[in-house]
């Protein structure tokens, strides 16, 4: 009988709205980041350097990129004859059929394909994450203290403490108690979103649970979990942990990288992150190239210069341009004598001669001020720019645009510029 | 498919000198990304020809080690695949490959449990782009017995160190020559064959009864007048790479846009093992002028008209020219390195000065290794 100690379960079916355009057409799993990664890389590469090597990912917004992203799991050596990865999307039943509805919710409607495996422990995870963690070690724990629930926390900044969900622990790190974004935190350790059940636990909690509306674990499992008296244990964690959730802390995190020594390092030979990457050749760096304080992916030919940014593979900046404090996602391409400031561009962007962004004074956001906002111009994935256009601060631009779509040739800070019918 | 492949990968060759002491010519670096051998594997998955077989002996360890999966030139396959032939202790034999015929000889199996009518023979020492369907309707319509993939190398280059061959105005090869004193062509054979399958597998085995291995001297050679060998001109890029000075300048071609453009952004791609490296970073200090980096590299100093292969690190201010550095080396600040070639998990101590002056230096060093 196929028996597997621990499986993971993936949650990647969020949109992620807060990263504004960039999710319009890709769940927020499937984003570049660090040029050549995408975010889910990052849990899906923990799963396989710490030994788990079945893992269900759960999807169900804009799933097409996160399916040929992930494919059989070839890249984390995922593609196993028993276990391996398996993308598990919501599917019609011949009673109840619905999408998920939570995060527990689609846990619950997978139970069958946890049940296949007959696993002693069920780790729940979320794919918007950017971390390295040893899941094993966190099992450790989870069986040193015979707990049921384990659920992984690290300490915030007090003041910060009231954005999380907080964990109060006695001394063992026993959970006694726990709030939902609390006004007055009574403590700074903050919900991972990761967890660690007990398979018979969590298969009783969901059954139990099944006819919640929006069944979530925050909100649902754990506290039905700590009522029927099961013992939650939080495994601090304190590596490096970043949510990606906004544009401001997406761009923040990326920029990290570039630190001559960053805190987050992907060059460790012992934890390697993994990716698909069609793209296999070097990069070429021209002789009018400048690169300082820069990574840069695969297959990227450079004829500009490239101050602070983080360019993806296969991307091509034209001579006589400079990039500045900017993410450049997969294969878009930048013309001649652009000038991009704090910009963010999806993949297969093109972006002509002489064009400029990020320029002149910040204004708020006419439409999404709480998502586009620190001065950042964000590019839609295959947007086009045309020639000679001027973009101001906070403004966003999505869809093949062209000259008439901007007055005096420029779209002014604050600025959005999203053409209809362009969306598929 | 109407053809399986063979790939050539056995030889050494003392004219890269040290750089085969540790490794196979056909598992050499190329262009940052590749090795020799990911071209003709590529141009065989390319053209649909799903089961392969390489001949490895010299140094088999390191082709063996890149060849571990066959996943990655999309070889993984239940119909085919890739089958790797290194010399065994049979009850018929105990010999090494004698040559190149003599190594086909010892895996006669190969060739007679397959199906395919034709074989497409390469050499894995060859940097080139092929779709073998087109060689294969060319010897086919031809009517051809032996089909040779021919090119003509322009007049300045001495052609002593390949087989030359002069083919009369229908392309049927008249003469053949192997590594001649002096040439009386300038068209030099590529290396790269299509034979019938049931034809190779009699020539191959009245080869083997007469005690003869090689598969240009005793089979191209020895039957140009009985049978019908024709060759095939080609004009795309094509290079050799078995000695210093052509290894040297295959890599710098790479550096001009159109070789880039062919091999990289032209389908169909060359494949390789990926290795999960994280993207190239350029800190402060970094410099770089026309040349190209792989991914893993950290630069500090300055880099000109050079290739840098994967996982390299560029101390500060240092000063790289016109040259190749090999994968996974750790160049100590302050080093100058022009003319060179620096062998690959080496480590250059700091305040280096190494420079060619009469053509290509080779810098092996074997410093403990500096990990970061």
């Amino acid at each position: 009988m196929v028996k597997k100690e621990m499986i993971a379960m993936l949650l990647a079916g969020g949109q992620g709205s807060r990263l504004g355009v960039l999710t319009s057409k890709v769940a927020k799993p499937a984003v570049s980041f660090g040029s050549k990664y995408r975010i889910i890389d990052f849990p899906l590469s923990n799963c396989i350097n710490s030994g788990v090597d079945t893992v269900g990912v759960l999807t169900q917004y804009q799933p097409l990129r996160l399916n040929t992203h992930i494919g059989i799991g070839i890249p984390w050596d995922l593609d196993r004859n028993i276990g391996g990865v398996t993308v598990l999307p919501p599917y019609e039943k011949s009673t109840n059929s619905e999408w998920y509805t939570g995060t527990a919710n689609a846990i619950y409607q997978n139970i069958g394909y946890m049940e296949s495996f007959n696993p002693d422990y069920v780790l729940i995870l979320s794919g918007d994450h950017i971390y390295k963690m040893d899941y094993e070690v966190m099992l450790d724990f989870h069986k040193q203290n015979n707990a049921e629930v384990t659920i992984a926390v690290m300490p915030v900044p007090m003041e910060e403490a009231k954005r999380f969900g907080i964990m109060i622990t006695d001394e063992n790190r026993k959970i006694t108690d726990f709030e939902e974004k609390p006004e007055n935190p009574r403590s700074n350790l903050a919900s991972m979103g990761i967890y660690i059940f007990n398979w018979k636990t969590l298969r009783e909690a969901l059954l139990a649970n099944a006819e919640q509306p929006g069944l979530d674990f925050g909100k649902h499992i754990i506290p039905y979990c700590h009522k029927n008296g099961a013992p939650l244990y939080a495994y601090e964690f304190n590596g490096y942990w970043k949510d990606v959730g906004t544009l401001n802390s997406y761009w923040e995190a990326n920029m990290e990288l570039i630190d001559i020594v960053p805190e987050f390092n992907l060059y460790e030979e012992y934890w390697k992150i993994y990716t698909r990457c069609e793209i296999l050749p070097p990069q070429y760096l021209a002789s009018s190239s400048f690169v300082e304080r820069s990574i840069i992916g695969e297959g990227a030919e450079i004829y500009g210069k490239v101050y602070n940014s983080v360019i993806g593979c296969g991307v091509v900046i034209g001579e006589g341009t400079v990039v500045r404090d900017s993410i450049i996602m997969n294969s878009s391409v930048i013309g001649k004598n652009c000038e991009l400031n704090k910009a963010i561009i999806a993949e297969n962007v093109e972006i002509q001669d002489y064009v400029k962004l990020g320029i002149g004074e910040e204004a708020e956001n006419d439409t999404a001020p709480h998502i586009y906002n620190h001065g950042i111009v964000t590019v839609g994935e295959k947007s086009v720019i045309p020639q000679g256009i001027t973009v101001g601060k906070n403004s966003v631009v999505f869809g093949v645009t062209s000259a008439a779509d901007y007055e005096n040739g420029s779209l002014p800070s604050g600025r959005t510029l999203i053409k209809a019918g362009e969306e598929q | 498919m109407r053809a399986i492949g063979i790939i050539l990968a056995g030889g050494n060759n003392h004219r890269i000198k040290e750089l085969t002491q540790k490794r196979a010519v056909c598992a050499m670096p190329i262009a940052g990304s590749y090795r020799s051998i990911d071209f003709a594997l590529s141009n065989m998955s390319n053209s649909h020809i799903n089961k392969v077989a390489v001949f490895t002996q010299y140094n088999a360890g390191s082709l063996n080690e890149h060849l571990s999966s066959s996943k990655w030139w999309d070889f993984g396959r239940k119909q085919g695949g890739l089958y790797v032939f290194t010399p065994a202790v049979t009850a018929e034999s105990n010999a090494w490959y004698r040559g190149t015929a003599d190594a086909i000889a010892q895996n006669l199996s190969f060739l007679k449990n397959s199906h395919e009518p034709y074989v497409v023979i390469s050499s894995g020492d060859c940097v080139y782009k092929m779709d073998y369907n087109k060689l294969l309707e060319y010897h086919i319509d031809k009517k051809a017995d032996i089909t040779v993939v021919c090119k003509d190398m322009a007049p300045d280059i001495n052609v002593e160190r390949f087989g030359t061959v002069k083919m009369n105005e229908e392309c049927r090869i008249e003469e053949f020559e192997e590594k001649p004193v002096i040439a009386k062509s300038n068209t030099i054979s590529c290396g790269i064959y299509v034979v019938r399958r049931r034809q190779l597998i009699e020539m191959i085995e009245r080869c083997a009864a007469e005690d003869r291995y090689d598969f240009v001297k005793d089979i191209l050679i020895r039957y140009k007048d009985m049978k019908r060998i024709y060759g095939y001109k080609i004009k795309e890029y094509w290079s050799n790479i078995a000695t210093v000075d052509d290894y040297f300048k295959t890599n710098m071609d790479f550096l001009q846009p159109d070789i880039r453009n062919y091999f990289f952004k032209e389908y169909p791609d060359i494949y390789s093992k990926v290795d999960d490296n994280p993207p190239a970073k350029y800190n402060v200090g970094a410099k770089i002028k026309n040349s190209l980096i792989s991914s893993g590299c950290i630069v500090n100093g300055t880099v000109e008209d050079s290739v840098i292969f994967k996982k390299t690190y560029v101390g500060n201010n240092c000063y790289i020219k016109n040259s190749i550095i090999l994968n996974d080396v750790y160049i100590g600040d302050n080093t100058h390195i022009e003319n060179c070639i620096v062998e690959s998990r080496g480590t250059i101590r700091a305040n280096s000065y190494y420079k060619g002056e009469n053509g290509i230096e080779i810098v092996v060093e074997h410093n403990d290794r500096y990990v970061i």
